[in-house]
């Protein structure tokens, strides 16, 4: 009894999440110009019409060089900042790695504001590199949340049984601990990806007149004619996020079934 | 002596080289945010004259901050939106991770959870829109349902540019966030407790006042300060939904740094959101120690 009525609000709950990602991909094909109820007809007109403007391709352009530079150099800061909390004891650890996860929690306006700040005042022109700089400030907690889960499921007696044999620390960690924890980077690198896709404040505040995805999208809003083909946009965009996302969990669990740890639940 | 001096060196060695370790990353954070904070805290005390720092030591812009009644409005505005957000979704996620923790068996939790965090993966400001043009808008399926259900005859207008709506985008777009905390907590829960309180007679909705609340207690607090945080700065939000007409904190700072170039009150602004916040932080920890101390 209790059992049922608390199963049936999870799935009214789960409705209620999923709602909006649902009614996407359905005015996405509507053949109307109105976003309303009830719907007229299929087309794929909103798709084409999206294909053919210029500055959607530059955005994703730029979007894809931000996203792709961020997620590689928010991984690696990740595997050392991982690394050294797994791994090692130092002092000051708390402060220092609490300042390194402070972006996940601080909100951004605060985060873009304050490095804007210091941008103009050093006089950085503002361009995509700002953008990139922002980013992988705010995906290198995220970078090393995960890579800590999957440091931490490692055996130490590995590493030991190497450095018995001969290995030296650097080959060691090329050779025994990498390969171990390969998964746990890939499952960085995409989930570093799909945030710097997504993110909208810093893009918007430290980009100058460079346009990305997001703020493509923002730009969008003003133009009522514009948003069936956002939601055509909006289709795609959630559909190669929940791919990213797939992958990146798929990796994830592989990671951990390897090093013989337990499936503790989702990414954070 | 000698061992305590190896053990000593030892000790130091794996200091040095965590410290080396981690350095790249804490270099980088140092460099990009606590430079930059370091300097907006600088220049909160600083004043603006046509768009130029002036080092003039005050505290003018946070006399400024709590006087005027225009800034007051809306910091007041902010907190009211972001508890009720808070409120909202720690309320609706609980029997949500209640459910996952204790009714859904071990093997299908981490789909669960997949399936609860996808959403919050996927474009903030493409949800941000459908919520704007398709479930609030005009046209949208709460006016259609309305009607439909003969509650209205003309779509209202005023769904769109409030703070209702702007409360609702925000819950939805924070439920994942409040879920997972509770969750963890939940699984901490030694589960022979609950049976020992059944068997000494307690009911189970006793139980789970007495025993199930308090303990995941932590949860529900770190899933707090994990909505109220990021909301209270939120910006597209406002934007978007409110439609510029309820601008909330970061709107703010927007305006004072960008448009009016007033970038001493913009700083002041960000620092004194930045001590609600912790403030807010500190009592809920504070609560949350108290709670732990009551376990022992």
């Amino acid at each position: 009894m209790k059992f049922s009525a608390l199963k049936t609000y999870a799935i009214v709950y789960l409705i209620f999440l999923y709602a909006p990602i649902v009614l996407l991909p359905i005015f996405a094909f509507n053949d109307s110009k109105v976003i309303a109820f009830p719907l007229s007809g299929f087309t794929t007109e909103w798709f084409s019409q999206m294909w053919q403007d210029d500055l959607l391709f530059r955005a994703v352009k730029n979007s894809a060089i931000i996203a792709v530079s961020s997620a590689v150099l928010a991984t690696c800061l990740g595997v050392f900042g991982a690394r050294a909390s797994t791994r090692f004891r130092f002092p000051a650890k708390a402060g220092i790695m609490g300042l390194i996860m402070l972006p996940m929690v601080l909100p951004e306006m605060i985060i873009s504001m304050s490095m804007l700040v210091i941008l103009l005042g050093i006089g950085v022109p503002l361009s995509l590199f700002t953008i990139i700089m922002g980013h992988v400030l705010i995906t290198t907690p995220f970078a090393v949340a995960i890579l800590s889960s999957a440091f931490q499921s490692l055996d130490k007696s590995l590493e030991e049984a190497a450095y018995d044999l001969g290995e030296t620390p650097l080959s060691t960690f090329r050779l025994i601990i990498l390969p171990l924890v390969m998964p746990g980077i890939v499952s960085s690198l995409l989930i570093c990806f799909t945030i710097s896709i997504d993110e909208f404040i810093i893009a918007y505040f430290l980009g100058g007149n460079q346009t990305v995805l997001s703020v493509y999208i923002y730009g969008q809003f003003r133009f009522p004619a514009k948003v069936p083909s956002i939601l055509a946009l909006g289709t795609i965009l959630v559909g190669l996020s929940i791919l990213l996302l797939t992958i990146a969990e798929y990796f994830r669990r592989r990671g951990i079934a390897k090093t013989g740890g337990k499936d503790t639940g989702g990414f954070l | 002596m000698g061992n305590a001096s190896i053990w000593g060196r030892i000790r130091q060695s794996e200091a040095a080289s965590g410290l080396a370790l981690v350095s790249p990353t804490a270099i980088y954070a140092i460099l990009l945010l606590a430079a930059p904070l370091a300097t907006v805290f600088l220049y909160s005390f600083a004043a603006s004259e046509q768009g130029r720092i002036v080092w003039d030591f005050s505290f003018d812009n946070y006399i400024k901050i709590w006087t005027a009644p225009n800034v007051q409005l809306i910091l007041l505005r902010s907190l009211t939106v972001s508890m009720s957000v808070t409120l909202a979704t720690v309320l609706l996620a609980y029997p949500v991770a209640y459910f996952v923790s204790f009714h859904v068996p071990a093997s299908k939790k981490s789909i669960w959870l997949f399936l609860i965090t996808i959403p919050f993966w996927t474009s903030y400001i493409i949800r941000v829109f459908l919520w704007k043009g398709i479930i609030l808008g005009y046209n949208g399926v709460i006016n259609t349902v309305l009607m439909g259900i003969g509650i209205t005859d003309e779509p209202l207008q005023a769904i769109n540019y409030n703070a209702g709506a702007m409360i609702m985008t925000l819950a939805h777009a924070y439920a994942p966030f409040a879920i997972l905390p509770i969750f963890v907590a939940l699984e901490k829960i030694d589960r022979s407790l609950l049976e020992a309180g059944q068997d000494l007679g307690e009911s189970r909705l006793l139980t789970f006042w007495r025993v199930t609340l308090p303990l995941s207690m932590p949860g529900v607090i770190a899933a707090v300060l994990i909505v109220f945080i990021p909301t209270i700065g939120d910006y597209v939000t406002p934007d978007l939904i409110g439609g510029g007409k309820v601008p909330m904190i970061a709107n703010m700072i927007e305006v004072q740094m960008l448009k009016q170039n007033n970038k001493a009150l913009g700083s002041a602004i960000a620092v004194t959101t930045m001590l609600i916040v912790c403030i807010v932080s500190i009592v809920f920890l504070l609560l949350n120690r108290r709670f732990l101390r009551a376990q022992k």
